[in-house]
């Protein structure tokens, strides 16, 4: 067996290192193949991480809607004295009420940067931890703490102004507060986001004339901490039984529950597995010529009493190997062009999204020369040799 | 294995029968076929299209299943073997040298030499040696690393002779060496297998059309219809045939 394998390994190299150009061809493409899969991955990681970054970083396990509101942020509106009916039930932890709207920051030359601009209670689930600076210090305080992505899109620190504005009644209005921290990213609906105590985006946040007019103030959801996180499904339903007019989803129900979040995904998954699939019948058209072309050397082989073990082991090696270096090269490619990507490029690479896309890459190779391989066991010498006329 | 019948010869076969079947009726394409060959002793097989020459060499060569009779190399009978066990006798007791892409393509001369001592485990510094110094008796010493399509069709009959003979095979089998050759290449290519087979005292089988070559030979025997018609064993006769 493992002198089989060390001719089949022999054989096989020795076959591509005499015909490096045109096995660097093959695996060019699929290395080709493998930046268009990373980038699909990474750019479905990139879009879905900038739609559910924000909820998925919660530090909480449920989150609170207005009943019938089928999970949609902002077509929730919960009072706020549900907060305090919440706080009471046993078992949870903690809650804070969740504010959210969208603002347009002004920069000092002239450009703006449309955010999410999030209402947390400071001290309470929803308010992120901040990286750099410090927590928001009281419900009305004017000051705000912003995520990574507003901090590099817009250059600005901890201590600095930020000044934005939003149309209240028919007025644009700007509003100052002061940076007091930086957290991790946390994006909201694929924006960068401002973080401003409950009270204080009440009163900054966009407002129609009857808001306005009656100071009505709601939440669109509460983020709930459970004293423990193994009892979700329990919880959703006390929840639901305690405080009157609500639905309790988990995290992962609301970030699925997020508008277009799952029809993207899936459109990037669809592309993805295309590509892959193409990437199959790419590969495996490759070897079925190649091996058409060697009917008569694979028939002098076998004649000479080379066993079909080392005939499959030497083409599964070639297969291999032309794919590892295609994958290999496509994924230095795809790092490389990612250092060019500013960060408005939504593109994440995942460890672990794509690791699965290379594991992927890799059994394209052996799943696309399986034809091959098989009709390279089945070569009779004699035909291949006309000997058998 | 354990089909050994004692043998004086390197090769035997007895009543070798191999038929098929068709919409006119069975057809024969080797009919009871009886031969012995020895070691160190050249045959040559000639005879017209369609004589069955080719399916004998391919019965001895353990690529096709006689439908009766025996096949006895060095006493092992081929009939009973399975399918691993005739690529196993393939690779350790018969060499082969074909009429065309006889060699790998991606290997150089001295590397297609010594895979066969590569696939019978036996590839050392001294079979590494032995390739080169047969690769330089057949005038080859400064082709050795040569990739077969940049040998000429001579050179690359001579690789595949030496590729046949380095592992010590009993039998060696040629179908229609000299085909692709010119006339000047073919006698040099006959001439040095049948040398090199007296000389290593194997068996050696040529299967050929063209009778100018059987003068290298020490018996030719003529098949025709799928039996064996004639056999010349005098130098007389043999020289005779190959119109000398």
């Amino acid at each position: 067996m493992k002198q089989n394998l060390s001719i089949a390994t022999y054989l096989g190299l020795k076959e591509i290192w005499r015909n490096r150009g045109r096995f660097l061809l093959v695996s060019l493409v699929i290395a080709l193949i493998t930046l268009l899969v990373l980038f699909i991955a990474a750019l479905g990681e990139g879009l879905g991480n900038g739609n559910r970054e924000y909820i998925s970083k919660l530090n909480g396990e449920l989150i609170v809607y207005q009943a019938k509101s089928d999970y949609l942020i902002q077509a929730s509106r919960l009072e706020t004295d549900k907060v305090k009916d919440i706080r009471a039930i046993n078992g949870v932890a903690d809650a804070g009420m969740i504010g959210t709207s969208n603002a347009t920051v002004i920069l000092n030359d002239s450009k703006q940067l449309k955010v999410a601009l999030l209402g947390v209670e400071p001290g309470h689930v929803g308010e992120p931890q901040v990286v750099s600076g410090a927590q928001l210090s009281g419900l009305n305080a004017n000051e705000a703490i912003i995520d990574r992505n507003t901090a590099l899109r817009t250059k600005l620190g901890v201590g600095d102004s930020l000044t934005f504005r939003v149309t209240q009644g028919t007025q644009d209005t700007f509003f100052t507060l002061k940076i007091v921290g930086i957290s991790s990213g946390q994006q909201f609906s694929l924006q960068p986001s401002i973080m401003v105590p409950f009270d204080t985006w009440n009163r900054v946040r966009p407002q129609s004339e009857a808001e306005l007019k009656f100071s009505i103030s709601t939440a669109n959801i509460i983020a709930v901490k459970l004293a423990d996180p193994a009892l979700v499904e329990s919880m959703k339903q006390s929840i639901t039984d305690q405080v009157a007019n609500v639905e309790v989803a988990d995290k992962k129900q609301a970030i699925q529950a997020l508008p277009g979040y799952s029809a993207q995904q899936s459109t990037l998954n669809t592309q993805g597995g295309f590509t892959l699939f193409i990437g199959i019948l790419v590969i495996g058209g490759f070897f079925q010529i190649q091996l058409l072309q060697k009917v008569a050397q694979i028939g002098v082989l076998k004649a000479i009493g080379t066993s079909n073990s080392i005939v499959a082991a030497a083409s599964v090696i070639q297969i291999m190997m032309t794919t590892l270096i295609g994958v290999a090269i496509g994924g230095l490619l795809t790092f490389l062009f990612s250092l060019t990507f500013p960060p408005t490029v939504p593109i994440v690479f995942n460890g672990t999204t794509s690791a699965i896309a290379v594991a992927a890459l890799l059994l394209i190779g052996p799943l696309g020369g399986l034809v091959s391989i098989n009709y390279a066991v089945r070569i009779e010498p004699l035909k291949a040799l006309g000997l058998n006329s | 294995m354990n089909n050994t019948i004692s043998n004086q010869f390197a090769l035997e076969t007895r009543g070798v029968i191999k038929e098929y079947q068709a919409e006119a009726g069975t057809i024969f394409a080797v009919d009871d076929v009886s031969l012995t060959v020895a070691a160190g002793e050249f045959v040559a097989l000639v005879g017209p299209s369609g004589s069955g020459k080719t399916t004998m060499l391919s019965m001895l060569a353990a690529l096709l299943k006689p439908s009766s009779g025996q096949i006895l190399l060095d006493g092992i009978d081929l009939a009973g073997m399975s399918d691993a066990e005739r690529v196993k006798l393939r690779r350790e007791k018969i060499g082969f040298t074909f009429q065309a892409n006889n060699l790998v393509p991606y290997l150089s001369a001295v590397e297609n030499v010594e895979l066969m001592l590569h696939l019978n485990r036996r590839l050392d510094k001294t079979g590494r040696l032995r390739a080169k110094e047969l690769l330089a008796r057949l005038g080859l010493a400064e082709r050795m690393n040569n990739l077969p399509g940049q040998l000429s069709g001579g050179q690359q009959q001579r690789v595949a002779i030496a590729r046949a003979l380095i592992h010590n095979p009993s039998l060696v089998l040629a179908d229609e060496p000299t085909a692709s050759l010119d006339t000047e290449r073919a006698y040099q290519v006959v001439e040095t297998f049948a040398g090199l087979i007296h000389e290593q005292k194997r068996a050696g089988i040529m299967v050929t059309h063209d009778l100018r070559m059987v003068q290298y030979v020490d018996r030719v025997l003529q098949m025709r219809d799928g039996k064996l018609v004639r056999e010349y064993s005098s130098r007389e006769e043999i020289m005779k045939l190959a119109g000398k």
